[in-house]
C-alpha cells in the first residue's frame, strides 16, 4: 500500500440523525491494558463501513443507562472498520463502558473535534510526548508517522507514567522501534531493575535527540505534565506554535451547544481538543478559567 | 584520546568555563568505568567524589524494609551525579548503581573543595553550576510529588 | 427606519386583525401577557391577552407592574422570560432507548415544532435571537431542534418606545429600533388621544400579511410621531455601558480585584443565566426507569454558576464564585466576540433586574475600567 499522509482523509462529519443521537456499535474485542484501563474495539451495527477519523479526534461513548463520556480514538486512522478506544474507568459511565463485554453494544457519537496536524511534521522531526493515558489519543499519530516513516526526519516518543505497569501499549513498543520510532520511557516510581528511566517527562525533553528548529511536538497527558513538557520544549527553542497539545474539559454535547467545555475563547469540543500551546498558554497560568 | 579538560568541557554542567578553570578541575578528575550492575557507591559510605556521566546510566536506589529496592532517579549521558561531597557529613544518601556499562569522569571532591577554597572565583562558578543542577533536580522531584497520573488524567 | 413608501398605518382598533391574519396562516401566537405580577411571553389568543395599559418599573433587583395613564399595548420593557423559552426550550427530550438482548434500540425524538408568530419582539431580543442563531444554527453541527423551531417562526418586531430602568441597548448597539431579522416591525404611537401602529414589512411573508390588513398610508406627521416614540426609548435608558475596546479590557483583567468584590455579593444562584436571552448552556440528563430497561435523554437549561458545570475527573475547574461570575461576564462581553463576532450581551437589563442582590453588569464593567490593570491580554489575538 502506498504511504500517503493524511490530509486527503477527512472525517465523516456528524452522525445522522443529528449530532446528539448515538449510533449503535458492538464491542468485538476487549482487553485490559492496566489495572483500571481497557481497550475496546467496536464495529458499527447500523451503518456500512466504519467511522473515519483524524488523529486526536474523540467520540462520545454511551453505555446504556450509565451515561456518556468523551473518549479519544486510539486506533489506526487507516483501519476504519474497527473503532478503537482506550478507556480508563474513573466514574460510573467510564466504568460501565470498560465492563462492556464483547457482543454487547455501546452508543457512539462522533468523531468530533480538531486533530493533531501530523502532516505539518513531514520533513521535520516528529516529537510525540505522552503521559499516562495520554498516549491513547497519540497512538493514531504513531501509526500515522510509521505508515510513512520516510516522510519524517526523526521520530521520537517520550512516554512517562506513574509506574511501569501503568504504561500503555508496551507490547507494541518493540514493533514500533523496529519501524523507526525512538522510544524513551520514564516513570515516577520504579522497582530496581526497571530498564526505562525514572523521572518526569520534562526532564527527558531537556536531553532528547531532536532538532528544536525542525521539531513539531504533539503533547498529551495530565494537564500539569502538558504544561511543564510544553515549557521544556519551548526552553529548547521549539516554536510555541509548533507545540500541539490536547486539552481536557467537561465535554458534554461535543458540538459546541452546551457550553460546559468552554475554555477562554474556545469550546474545547469544537475548537479543540488539539490546540497549539501558544493559543492555550493562559489556560495553564490563570486560575479557574 | 582527548585531554581531560576537553572531556570535562563537553559536560553540559561545565560548558563555557575558562580554559584555566577547566585545567584546574581536570587536575582533580580521572576517567572511570562501571560495569552493568556495579555499584559506584552505597548509602552511608564516605562521599569524597562526584561523577559526570559520559556514556551510560546510573540508578539511584534506596532500600526500604519489606519492599524491593526502589529506584529514586536515573541519570544519563551528560548528567552530574552526587553532591554529598559538598557538605558535611560527606556521606552518600543513596546507592548508585550502573544500569549498563557506563563511562564516567570521577572528580576528587576533597581536591576540588581545596581548589575552590584557594580560588573563590572558581568556587563561585562551580557553586552556581551545582545550584542549577540541584534546582532542576528539585523541580523534577516536585513534579513527581504532584502524582499527576493518579487523578485527573485525560480520558 | 420606517420609510414613507413602505410604512403603513394600522389603527389600534384593528390591531387584532394582524394577529388573526397570522392565526389564519396557521401560526400559534406567542407574545407578552400579564401573569403572576410580571409581563411574560406566552401563548396568546388575541390582542385582548396583551398587557394593555400596563408598564413595568425595573431597577437592580426590582420589578413591579404599574398601570399606565394610557392604553398602550407595548408600554413596558422586557420581562423575566425571553424568546429562548420557545426556540431553545428549558426541557427537551432528545431520544429514548430500550434495552434489547445484548444491546438497545435508539428512538430519536421526532421534531415537529409548532409554527409560532412572536408578537412584540424588541430589538434587543432580535439581536439575542441572532446570537442564538450563530451559537446553535450557523455552526458545523447545528442543533436540528433549534433549526426547525427557528425556521417556523414569524417575527413581529416592536420598535421599543418604553425603556426600562435597567436597559442599555443603545450602549450595546442593539436598539431600540429593529433593523433586521423580522417579518413585520411595529411602532406603537399613543399621542394626543390617538393610538395607532406604524407597520413596516421586513420580509416577503411580512409584506403579504401587511397587504391583507386594513392599513393606509401614514402622513408625515404620523411618521414623525413614530420617530418621537422611539426617541423616548433612547432617552429613557436606565443604564449605559462603555464598550470601547471592551474585549481587550476584560482580557487584560482576569486577575482584577473587582472579581473578588463581586464574588462577595454573588449568590451563584444562576438567575442571570436563566433570564439572559442569549445564555444557551444546557445539560443532558439520562432518566432511567426502575428496571433499567428504558431510558430517555432530556436536555435542560444549565448554568455556568453551578459548581458541577465545569466538572472534570478530579473536581470542578471553577470552584469559586469569583471564577464563575468571571466566566459568565467575560463570556457575555469578551470571549463571545472571539466565538461569534459580537457581544453576548444585548443590553436588555434582565440580569440586573432579576439578580436577587442587584449585581449590575454595567457597574462591574465601569469598575474594572476605572482601575484597568493594563496588563497583557490573556488570549492571543487572531487565534480563533
Amino acid at each position: 500500500m502506498e504511504s500517503v499522509l493524511l490530509p486527503e482523509l477527512q472525517p465523516a462529519g456528524r452522525s445522522a440523525p443529528g449530532p446528539m443521537v448515538p449510533e449503535r456499535f458492538r464491542v468485538i474485542e476487549r482487553r485490559q491494558e492496566t489495572a483500571d484501563t481497557w481497550t475496546l474495539e467496536l464495529e458499527p451495527v447500523d451503518r456500512e463501513g466504519g467511522l473515519r477519523f483524524l488523529p486526536g479526534q474523540f467520540t462520545m461513548l454511551y453505555a446504556f443507562g450509565a451515561g456518556e463520556v468523551p473518549i479519544s480514538i486510539s486506533g489506526d486512522p487507516r483501519v476504519v472498520e474497527r473503532l478503537v478506544h482506550t478507556v480508563r474507568a474513573v466514574g460510573s459511565a467510564s466504568g460501565a463502558i470498560c465492563r462492556t463485554a464483547p457482543g454487547r453494544m455501546l452508543g457512539v457519537r462522533g468523531p468530533f473535534g480538531s486533530h493533531w496536524p501530523v502532516e505539518s511534521a513531514a520533513g521535520r522531526d516528529a516529537v510525540i510526548v505522552a503521559g499516562g493515558i495520554g498516549l491513547a489519543p497519540l497512538r493514531p499519530v504513531v501509526y500515522e508517522v510509521l505508515s510513512a516513516r520516510d516522510r519524517f526526519d526523526r521520530a521520537l516518543l517520550l512516554y512517562g507514567g506513574r509506574e511501569p505497569e501503568q504504561l500503555l501499549y508496551a507490547a507494541e513498543f518493540e514493533e514500533w522501534r523496529g519501524r523507526g520510532l525512538d522510544i524513551v520511557t520514564t516513570v515516577d516510581i520504579a522497582p530496581a531493575g526497571w530498564p526505562g528511566r525514572v523521572g518526569v517527562v520534562p526532564t527527558l525533553i531537556q536531553r532528547a535527540a531532536f532538532d528544536p528548529a525542525a521539531a513539531v511536538a504533539f503533547v498529551c497527558g495530565p494537564e500539569a505534565m502538558i504544561r511543564f513538557s510544553a515549557e521544556a520544549l519551548i526552553e529548547r527553542d521549539v516554536a510555541p506554535d509548533r507545540v500541539h497539545i490536547s486539552m481536557e474539559r467537561n465535554m458534554r454535547c461535543a458540538v459546541g451547544h452546551c457550553g460546559h467545555c468552554q475554555l477562554g475563547p474556545a469550546f474545547v469540543c469544537r475548537d479543540g481538543p488539539v490546540f497549539t500551546f501558544e493559543r492555550m498558554r493562559s489556560a495553564f497560568t490563570l486560575r479557574e478559567v | 584520546m582527548k585531554a581531560m579538560d576537553a572531556l570535562i568541557a563537553e559536560m553540559p554542567a561545565f560548558a563555557g568555563l575558562a580554559p584555566a578553570q577547566l585545567e584546574l578541575i581536570a587536575g582533580c578528575a580521572t576517567n572511570v568505568r562501571a560495569a552493568a550492575g556495579e555499584h559506584l557507591f552505597r548509602e552511608d559510605q564516605q562521599a569524597d567524589v562526584f561523577y559526570a556521566i559520559r556514556h551510560g546510566s546510573v540508578a539511584l536506589e534506596l532500600h526500604v524494609p519489606a519492599r524491593d529496592a526502589v529506584t529514586i532517579d536515573t541519570l544519563h549521558d551528560g548528567d552530574l551525579l552526587g553532591w554529598s561531597w559538598l557538605f558535611p557529613p560527606y556521606r552518600w544518601e543513596f546507592d548508585g548503581r550502573a544500569r549498563e556499562d557506563t563511562a564516567l569522569i570521577s572528580f576528587d571532591g576533597v581536591c576540588l573543595r581545596g581548589k575552590c577554597e584557594g580560588d573563590h572565583e572558581l568556587g563561585h562558578e562551580l557553586m552556581k553550576r551545582f545550584a542549577q543542577v540541584i534546582i532542576a533536580r528539585l523541580q523534577a522531584t516536585r513534579l513527581r510529588l504532584l502524582d499527576v497520573y493518579g487523578v485527573g488524567a485525560p480520558a | 427606519m420606517p420609510s414613507a413608501d413602505e410604512t403603513r398605518l394600522l389603527e389600534r382598533e384593528r390591531f387584532d386583525d394582524l394577529l388573526q391574519a397570522l392565526v389564519a396562516r396557521g401560526y400559534r401566537l406567542v407574545g407578552p401577557t400579564v401573569r403572576d405580577g410580571a409581563i411574560v411571553y406566552d401563548q396568546l389568543e388575541s390582542a385582548a391577552d396583551l398587557p394593555e395599559g400596563w408598564t413595568d418599573e425595573q431597577e437592580g433587583g426590582t420589578y413591579r407592574l404599574h398601570r399606565r395613564e394610557d392604553k398602550g399595548l407595548f408600554g413596558y420593557a422586557v420581562g423575566p422570560r425571553s424568546w429562548k423559552q420557545f426556540l431553545w426550550p428549558p426541557r427537551v427530550r432528545l431520544w429514548r432507548a430500550r434495552a434489547d438482548g445484548d444491546g438497545f434500540e435508539v428512538e430519536p425524538e421526532p421534531s415537529a415544532p409548532s409554527r409560532d408568530a412572536y408578537i412584540g419582539v424588541r430589538s434587543c431580543d432580535l439581536h439575542a435571537i441572532a446570537s442564538l442563531d450563530s451559537a446553535l444554527r450557523d455552526i458545523p453541527n447545528p442543533d436540528p431542534d433549534y433549526t426547525a423551531r427557528r425556521a417556523n417562526v414569524f417575527i413581529v418586531a416592536l420598535n421599543c418606545w418604553q425603556a426600562g430602568g435597567t436597559c442599555f441597548c443603545v450602549s450595546m448597539g442593539t436598539g431600540p429600533r429593529a433593523t433586521s431579522h423580522y417579518d413585520v416591525a411595529l411602532t406603537e404611537v399613543v399621542e394626543d388621544g390617538r393610538h395607532y401602529f406604524l407597520v413596516e414589512p421586513g420580509s416577503d411573508a411580512g409584506a403579504e400579511v401587511v397587504s391583507e390588513l386594513p392599513v393606509r398610508d401614514a402622513a408625515a406627521a404620523e411618521l414623525a410621531a413614530g420617530e418621537r416614540a422611539v426617541e423616548q426609548a433612547v432617552a429613557g435608558q436606565g443604564r449605559t455601558m462603555d464598550t470601547t475596546d471592551l474585549k481587550a479590557l476584560l482580557y487584560r483583567n482576569y486577575e482584577h480585584p473587582r472579581w473578588d468584590e463581586v464574588s462577595d455579593r454573588c449568590l451563584t444562584c444562576g438567575n442571570c443565566t436563566m433570564v439572559c436571552p442569549t445564555c444557551f448552556c444546557t445539560s443532558v440528563e439520562e432518566v432511567t426507569d426502575l428496571t433499567n430497561t428504558e431510558t430517555e435523554q432530556v436536555r435542560e437549561w444549565d448554568s455556568c454558576f453551578t459548581m458541577d458545570f465545569s466538572h472534570v475527573h478530579g473536581g470542578s475547574v471553577r470552584s469559586t464564585p469569583r471564577s464563575r461570575y468571571r466566566q459568565w461576564m467575560t463570556h457575555k462581553l469578551a470571549t463571545w466576540g472571539d466565538q461569534f463576532d459580537t457581544f453576548g450581551c444585548v443590553g436588555c437589563g434582565r440580569c440586573i433586574t432579576w439578580c436577587p442582590v442587584a449585581i449590575d453588569i454595567t457597574e462591574e464593567v465601569a469598575a474594572i475600567r476605572a482601575t484597568d490593570s493594563g496588563g497583557p491580554e490573556a488570549w492571543p489575538k487572531g487565534n480563533q
